[in-house]
């Protein structure tokens, strides 16, 4: 009796495919991991017989230097891994608020690029041409130059109103920190949560009713309303602390350092060209039939890019975009040019200091693959997120 | 991105240089040399009065004398020197890994870079000092005066943290703007970005009368914050090339002691009874090959160079550009602090 049957499973055999394709991977795997062992013995083993210290003792050490600009308290006497984190902060700085506001400006030129009128399309093209086509570093230079040579000694700085300009950079007024400031911060933290509660709640009426209800003013109103009202409860405190003319420069009061402005203002409008590019491409990539069916059911304008095309172009903007974020932060290594204390300056210091060059500059690269990965992972998710969905 | 890639490459070429020939360079400098035909010398990428090259390419300085005496002396050619331009970050790097063979870059001497660099230190050429250069205008006559004011300094110096030492020391909570190129720092400086430049004094000097477009709108306090004894340094390891770096720049020491200069060398060849300046000149004694050269090694040096105190008055001192007083630097019977060991 013969019964036809499903070819058998191969028996497992030292020439099978499969065996052979694990082979080369374990073969693979070992050889990079012997060339990587190699090389990091080879160099420790020619260090130490040069008499090259190394290690990340040091790390524990006092830095013993300063640090021009530190969002929390830092002295001399602090360890090495504290000047990093200054530095590490100082980077994210840059990175995080260059980021935001290159979305911004990047989003405006872009869409610009569709205007109607002549003059705004035409300005956001020589916009996107100059500023994509000069390098980074002497755009930096750029800002930097007109920081210290054209602005007025901090001696005598321009003011507009309680804000001072000069070499010095940007001195503004801060409020003293008090209990009514405290409660208005709770106020506005509940204000933003029932501000997303409504939200919801307006989409769903929407979706039931078909009448619209206001998602953007009503919510930012309900946040902000309740930030008053806590700061009104907290007795309304309105001291400051004003920046006041000191005999050689402005005391007091909040600053922000020409070199920070000056790698905020370069990373962000340089990247903003390319970010113009990418959200230019991705708003074409719609299909002209969308913005016409939009025009057909009586959208305005606005509304067929907010609402149609925008949506739609996301899906397309967001992985682009995500290089450009991730160039801006490594941009921002460039800072050290022009004497902005990131983790690069701060690494430089410590190798002169402690000649440890290679662990230093392991830090530099962990720091910017780090935060890579970590604005990769962020950018993925929200990718993921705007994909289509499909029903 | 760029920076990184470039100090990424720096490490990798330190490494890679290290992987190929880990011990072949101990006691091998010299013979690489003469094989060449070259000394390789990292200098500063622009400081008056020390290392500095023309419009022509040619370089002139303190520490570039240095590097022409020791070619002199080894290879018979003082212009046998290749000069290679290093900012302060990558100096150090450049002789552990043996881009250049001496480190002649006005280099302050501590314990740090002696113990833990794999570097030697020969000897003194230049004794300094930390001060501040502030505008005339600012009336600023004390470096007490700078209380919680911006300061101009270059990364990778002994200098930032001498002046984070200070006003800490001193309570003055000044506030460091740390650029990676002196050309910068100075730019900063003379922009108003800082109300002081802060380095050694002779680099004060060479950036007031050189960089300054006014040198009167400046003004160097009297303040000196720190000690700074600059000279040249070495891979370590290389026990018989540090003596020749070390002995050349003591020769011209002695030779000044004695009297020897470029226009009289021949002459005290010939006549000189002093059984030192006979030993300096190689006409009676030959002191030259204990180092491994030949008898007229120190000769050949000073007829190149002229002796110290020559080198001192050409480059730095006060008839050239950076009016520099010789101070320190004279010699210990004249009220200096430069004494050199007898070559015997």
């Amino acid at each position: 009796m013969t019964t036809p049957s499903t070819p058998p499973k191969k028996p497992w055999s030292w020439r099978s495919q499969a065996f052979r394709g694990l082979i080369y991977q374990v073969v693979t795997v070992v050889l990079i991991v012997l060339v990587v062992l190699y090389l990091a013995n080879n160099t420790n083993t020619n260090m130490k017989a040069r008499g090259i210290q190394s290690g990340f003792d040091f790390m524990m050490g006092g830095a013993g230097f300063d640090i021009g600009e530190s969002l929390f308290p830092y002295d001399s006497a602090d360890p090495y891994w504290k000047a990093f984190l200054v530095g590490f902060v100082n980077t994210l700085r840059v990175a995080v608020v260059g980021i935001v506001l290159t979305t911004i400006l990047g989003t405006i030129i872009g869409v610009g690029r569709f205007s109607r009128n002549a003059l705004v399309r035409g300005l956001c093209l020589c916009y996107v041409e100059f500023f994509r086509n000069i390098p980074i570093l002497l755009q930096l230079l750029m800002w930097y130059l007109m920081f210290t040579e054209v602005l007025p000694e901090s001696a005598a700085p321009l003011t507009l109103g309680p804000l001072f300009l000069s070499k010095g950079g940007l001195n503004f007024p801060i409020p003293i920190w008090s209990g009514g400031y405290t409660l208005g911060a709770w106020g506005l933290l509940a204000g933003i949560v029932a501000a997303v509660f409504y939200r919801r709640y307006a989409h769903a009426s929407f979706e039931r009713t078909g009448v619209p209800k206001s998602t953007i003013l009503t919510p930012i109103g309900i946040a902000i309303g309740l930030g008053l009202l806590g700061w009104l409860l907290g007795g309304a405190p309105t001291d400051m602390n004003r920046p006041v003319q000191g005999e050689f420069a402005i005391e007091n009061g909040g600053a922000l350092t020409p070199e920070y402005m000056s790698v905020l203002l370069g990373l962000t409008v340089y990247t903003a060209s390319f970010v113009a590019e990418v959200v230019r491409g991705g708003i074409q990539s719609v299909a002209l039939g969308q913005s016409e069916a939009a025009s057909a059911l009586g959208l305005a304008r606005g509304q067929t890019m907010r609402l149609v095309m925008l949506p739609q172009a996301l899906r397309v903007i967001i992985p682009p975009l995500t290089n450009q974020y991730l160039n801006l932060t490594k941009n921002s290594s460039l800072a050290v040019a022009i004497g902005y204390p990131d983790v690069v300056s701060i690494a430089n210091t410590a190798i002169n200091q402690t000649g440890r060059a290679v662990e230093c500059i392991a830090v530099i690269m962990l720091v910017y693959l780090s935060t890579s990965l970590f604005t990769s992972v962020m950018m993925n998710w929200y990718n993921n997120r705007s994909a289509i969905q499909e029903r | 991105m760029k920076l990184i890639r470039l100090k990424t490459a720096m490490v990798l070429v330190a490494a890679t240089g290290a992987l190929a020939a880990a011990p072949a360079f101990a006691g091998k400098t010299v013979d690489a040399i003469k094989a060449r035909g070259q000394v390789i010398c990292g200098v500063n990428t622009g400081l008056a009065g020390f290392s500095a090259a023309d419009s022509n390419g040619k370089w002139t300085g303190m520490d570039v004398d240095v590097c022409r005496a020791v070619a002199a002396a080894v290879l018979s050619d003082p212009e046998k020197v290749k000069y290679v331009p290093l900012n302060a970050q990558q100096r150090f790097t450049a002789l552990q890994s043996g881009e250049v063979d001496i480190l002649a870059r006005n280099t302050t001497f501590t314990l740090t870079r002696d113990a833990s660099l794999g570097l030697s230190q020969t000897a003194v050429t230049y004794y300094d000092g930390q001060g501040f250069l502030v505008t005339t205008k600012s009336k600023i006559k004390s470096a007490k005066q700078l209380k919680g004011q911006t300061v101009c300094v270059q990364s990778g110096t002994t200098t930032e943290k001498n002046l984070t030492d200070y006003s800490k020391a001193a309570g003055l909570n000044i506030k460091p703007v740390v650029f990676e190129k002196l050309e910068a720092a100075e730019g900063a400086y003379f922009s108003g970005r800082c109300v002081a430049y802060t380095t050694d004094a002779s680099g004060l000097a060479s950036t007031r009368n050189k960089v300054a477009k006014n040198p009167a709108d400046h003004v160097i306090l009297p303040d000196l914050i720190s000690k700074e004894p600059l000279g040249p340094m070495v891979r370590r390891g290389d026990d018989d090339w540090t003596a020749i770096v070390k002995w050349t720049i003591y020769g011209l020491l002695e030779s000044e002691e004695y009297g020897v200069t470029a226009a009289n060398a021949d002459d005290q060849k010939a006549n000189s009874k002093d059984p030192v300046v006979g030993r300096l000149l190689g006409s009676t004694e030959d002191i030259g090959k204990l180092l491994g050269l030949d008898k007229e090694w120190l000769y050949r040096a000073i007829k190149a160079t002229g002796n110290y105190g020559e080198i001192f008055e050409r480059n730095v001192g006060p008839k050239s550009a950076l009016q520099l007083p010789r101070g320190l630097n004279n010699q210990w019977n004249k009220g200096g602090i430069q004494y050199a060991p007898p070559l015997r």
